[in-house]
């Protein structure tokens, strides 16, 4: 890739072009969103994982721990819409996508800036509408608002799917936004081929939130007129189906796993190369599984429903047509190992963050077979299996594959480095806590314990009180990592502009960079992993 | 208010926070923890032969699982040491290997068609009930399980099946989704509101079974549990002919990990006093869902302190917690609701017999 940039204005930077706060506010700059949509995201993550370690302490032992039923319902709903819709959705594409993709593409900017100044201000009024029920009754339904209990409920459940409803539109801006910045905005030379995967991730991202969005924001919406109006949709004392719930529901939500997901794939397509000092183990395969796996997310919604009394022959074909996810999903995981493969491995955070990520992984899309497969779903489906399964996935591929991205990235956002030590024992802590958390979830669950359960049998209670003592490990682990990260930010050691020998095109440029990113336009003349310096 | 601080709450916090702190001196302890749950890996007992035929599926996808984790781990782990970086060493560069991605594409689309088409095949059996089936109606609502057998009988959270003849609940709800699994026998399906679905087995191994509600209710969800007794043919003819069956555990031994339930759904019994029977039918029959008698507050009043007393009804009239009232509220729960809480409470017309009235009204009495 190009090299023609220089290291020119030293001192301005887009941290210090224009002052105060309105600077920040009114800004167009797709990095300072970037960074307005990563403070953002990473308060809500903090408050969801309060929320989280309430619902463990609250099952360190059966029976009442520290909050009664209603509070415990409560406190697991919040931290699963928090995590989902305001954390785990908008994390990588607005936050570092946001930040990044316009570099890697060679932009001065994403195709339409205001649209993604508009994207964060939504985002941010969806998110305080349905958080504000906190003190407004609540909400207890859990993050899937199952049908007809969410219609029957007497907390606040209106408020938290109109909340929904908003943020999708947020989804949708920044999906278009990214799609139109790919087709039209790429650096000269910088051909499909040469695209770095993690665009292409971001890209098969973004087609699917523009397709699958408007789904859930209808759902949600029906939901919301059934509540309010009484207008018989979803449940059956009013003529409605609640399965028809369900279908609309996973319409949208299978292929947001995707949006969670993909995402931290492109990620972790970016570190694993660079790390290895090596091109990515057939860019073409890697970068068309990524298509093939959105592809087949809108098709195997039904795998979420094989017990709830959707016919057999459904049950049949969505059970066969999710087999399939398996196979794009191989082909990424051998990918990165191949990789690895007779390259030279620099074991700096972002690559112990790949490790982790390829472990975790593993284990949540091989878990999922289970769950794809009819007989074995019937029993491990609303169990603790389940929770273990997407927790590996979302927390395990999605998180860790965030902190890698951060670790990875945080030298050019900030211009600082975080201390390399504190950073590989923080990040052991938090691979150590998350096995601890969340694999005992797995035997629970294969056992028979169900989820969302504020009380369960005594048999229960070693493996419960397991799982607790991990998330505590967790927190204490991302604790840590908010402490020597912001502590970097002010006074960590000043960063090269390229300190991992990286090829693609945000390191070509200063750290931070310059308001408008390059001083000229980069020129591309070869792929984003070759690294030619062996 | 979420999370209500009440100072109740802040005294319980403080002595959490006094508990954890020796917790945490007994470190040594959790090892303890550690080995308790290695012990307890592995599904629940066989109590079908499905369940048997299940658990093969389920062992070769872990076998499965564990392979291909082993490749990617081991790769990961050989690779990271193997080509480290160091002086004098080079990557080398390769771009793919168009066979060894058609074989690792090739293989694992084999292996996912065998392992769908074994999980079809068990699944089919599972949903094609012998025409021959005993038929057993269920009924689920907020918070408790009905059974209703072909002779007219309603049972609450117990169900009595005979061992080694086919089973077949048709099931449906009251009000809201619940779903109904038994993990000895592998089954589950959730119950909807409005539309009737199945599920049979047949028993092979006698004993209690445990059944939960795994779709989630609201607020007494985990204490929506049942027992299922599968008997031997002497106590099937029994209950058939309307006799009481002895569930207590030295008779009918718990299928389940051989712990018994601490809360409801435990094992009713005819002996001890009638206080003591009217406990063990607040758990049988569901009640202790939402009433407890600790004076928490859970869906409904707690019974604690309430014998004799007066009570505020909602429409702000009030009535002495007596004989009559207990029994009405049984059987017309709605009629006279206390003041602070929603008419919520099913009807037991038919389920509660005035004996078994006696014995609960005995036991509200024995709690001060």
């Amino acid at each position: 890739m190009s090299h023609d940039e220089h290291h020119a204005g030293e001192s301005s930077n887009y941290l210090n072009h224009g002052k105060g706060i309105m600077s920040w506010l009114a800004t167009l700059d797709h990095k300072r969103i970037g960074i307005m949509y990563l403070w953002t995201t990473l308060l809500f993550f903090f408050f969801g994982g309060i929320a989280a370690l309430l619902v463990r302490y609250e099952l360190i032992a059966p029976g009442q721990t520290i909050m009664t039923a209603d509070q415990y319902n409560k406190a697991f709903t919040y931290h699963g819409t928090i995590m989902v819709f305001m954390v785990i959705i908008p994390l990588i594409p607005a936050a570092l996508g946001n930040f990044f993709l316009p570099m890697q593409v060679g932009a001065k900017d994403v195709a339409f800036p205001r649209l993604n100044l508009a994207s964060y201000y939504v985002y941010l009024a969806g998110a305080a509408l349905a958080t504000s029920t906190l003190f407004l009754k609540g909400v207890d339904t859990g993050w899937t608002f199952y049908t007809p209990y969410s219609i029957r409920t007497g907390t606040n459940a209106s408020m938290v799917v109109m909340g929904a409803f908003i943020m999708g539109f947020s989804s949708i801006f920044t999906g278009l936004n990214f799609i139109v910045t790919i087709h039209k905005l790429r650096a000269p030379g910088l051909t499909w081929s040469r695209l770095p995967l993690f665009c292409w991730a971001l890209y098969a991202t973004s087609i699917i939130q523009v397709l699958a969005t408007p789904v859930i924001a209808l759902t949600t919406f029906l939901l919301f007129l059934e509540r309010a109006m009484g207008i018989g949709i979803f449940d059956p004392a009013l003529g409605g189906d609640p399965v028809l719930f369900q279908h609309f529901f996973w319409f949208y939500s299978h292929p947001a796993v995707y949006i969670m997901v993909l995402p931290g794939m492109g990620v972790i397509n970016e570190i694993i190369p660079v790390f290895s000092r090596k091109p990515m183990f057939g860019y073409t395969a890697m970068a068309l599984a990524i298509f093939g796996i959105a592809l087949v997310s809108f098709v195997v919604w039904g795998h979420h429903m094989f017990v709830s009394n959707q016919s057999d022959l459904a049950n049949f074909l969505f059970s066969l047509i999710t087999m399939f996810v398996a196979v794009p999903t191989g082909v990424k995981v051998f990918g990165w190992v191949a990789t690895m493969y007779k390259g030279r491995i620099i074991f700096k955070t972002p690559m112990l963050y790949a490790f982790a990520f390829l472990f975790v992984f593993t284990i949540g899309g091989l878990t999922g077979i289970f769950l794809a497969t009819l007989a074995s779903d019937v029993h491990l489906t609303h169990t603790y299996f389940v929770v273990a399964h997407f927790h590996y996935v979302m927390v395990g591929g999605t998180i860790m594959a965030f902190l890698g991205g951060m670790h990875y990235w945080w030298p050019k956002i900030w211009g600082r480095m975080y201390n390399e030590t504190q950073a590989k024992l923080a990040c052991l802590v938090i691979f150590l806590g998350f096995n601890v958390t969340f694999f005992p979830q797995f035997v629970l669950g294969s056992r028979g314990m169900p989820r969302r359960y504020y009380d369960y049998l005594p048999e229960f209670t070693a493996l419960n009180r397991m799982s607790t003592y991990g998330s505590w490990m967790i927190g204490a682990g991302l604790l840590w990592v908010a402490i020597y990260m912001i502590y970097a930010i002010y006074r960590g050691e000043k960063a090269s502009s390229n300190p991992w020998n990286a090829m693609t095109l945000e390191w070509q440029t200063t750290s931070p960079p310059h308001h408008e990113n390059f001083t000229t336009i980069p020129k591309v003349t070869d792929g984003p992993y070759e690294f030619k310096d062996a | 208010m979420f999370f209500g601080a009440d100072n109740a709450g802040v005294m319980k916090l403080y002595c959490e926070y006094k508990q954890m702190k020796s917790l945490l001196k007994g470190a040594w302890t959790s090892m303890f923890f550690v080995t308790e749950a290695l012990a307890q890996t592995g599904l629940p007992p066989q109590g079908t032969e499905y369940a048997a035929r299940f658990d093969s599926l389920y062992n070769f996808l872990i076998g499965l699982s564990a392979f291909f984790f082993a490749i990617v781990i081991i790769g990961m782990v050989v690779f990271a040491i193997k080509y480290r970086d160091r002086a004098g060493w080079k990557a080398k560069y390769i771009h793919g290997n168009t066979a060894l991605e058609i074989f690792w594409t090739a293989i694992p689309t084999v292996l996912v068609l065998i392992v769908f088409a074994w999980g079809w095949i068990l699944y089919k059996d599972i949903r094609t009930p012998p025409s021959d089936a005993m038929e057993i109606k269920v009924i689920g609502k907020q918070w408790l399980w009905q059974f209703q057998y072909e002779d007219g009988r309603t049972l609450v959270n117990e169900v009595y099946v005979p061992v080694g003849k086919p089973v077949k609940l048709i099931m449906t709800s009251d009000d809201v989704l619940h779903g109904f699994f038994i993990p000895n026998f592998r089954i589950k399906r959730d119950v909807v509101p409005g539309m009737h679905g199945y599920i049979w087995f047949e028993a092979t191994k006698e004993g209690r079974h445990q059944v939960y509600c795994t779709a989630y209710c609201g607020t007494a969800h985990s204490g929506m549990l049942a027992s299922l007794y599968a008997l031997n043919e002497k106590d099937w003819s029994d209950f058939q002919r309307g006799k009481k069956i002895n569930v207590e555990p030295a008779h009918i031994p718990l299928a389940f990990g051989g712990v018994a339930p601490n809360d409801s759904g435990a094992a009713p019994s005819s002996g001890g006093s009638l206080a003591e029977q009217g406990k063990k039918l607040s758990q049988t029959k569901g009640c202790v869902a939402c009433h407890t008698e600790d004076g928490t507050t859970r869906i409904g009043p707690s019974y604690k302190g309430l014998w004799g007393s007066k009570v505020e009804l909602a429409d702000g009239s009030t009535v002495i917690f007596n004989e009559d009232y207990v029994t009405e509220s049984i059987y017309e729960p709605n009629k006279k609701v206390v003041k602070g809480f929603v008419p919520s409470m099913p009807t037991f017309k038919g389920q509660v017999s005035a004996e078994e009235i006696n014995a609960l009204i005995a036991y509200f009495k024995s709690i001060k």
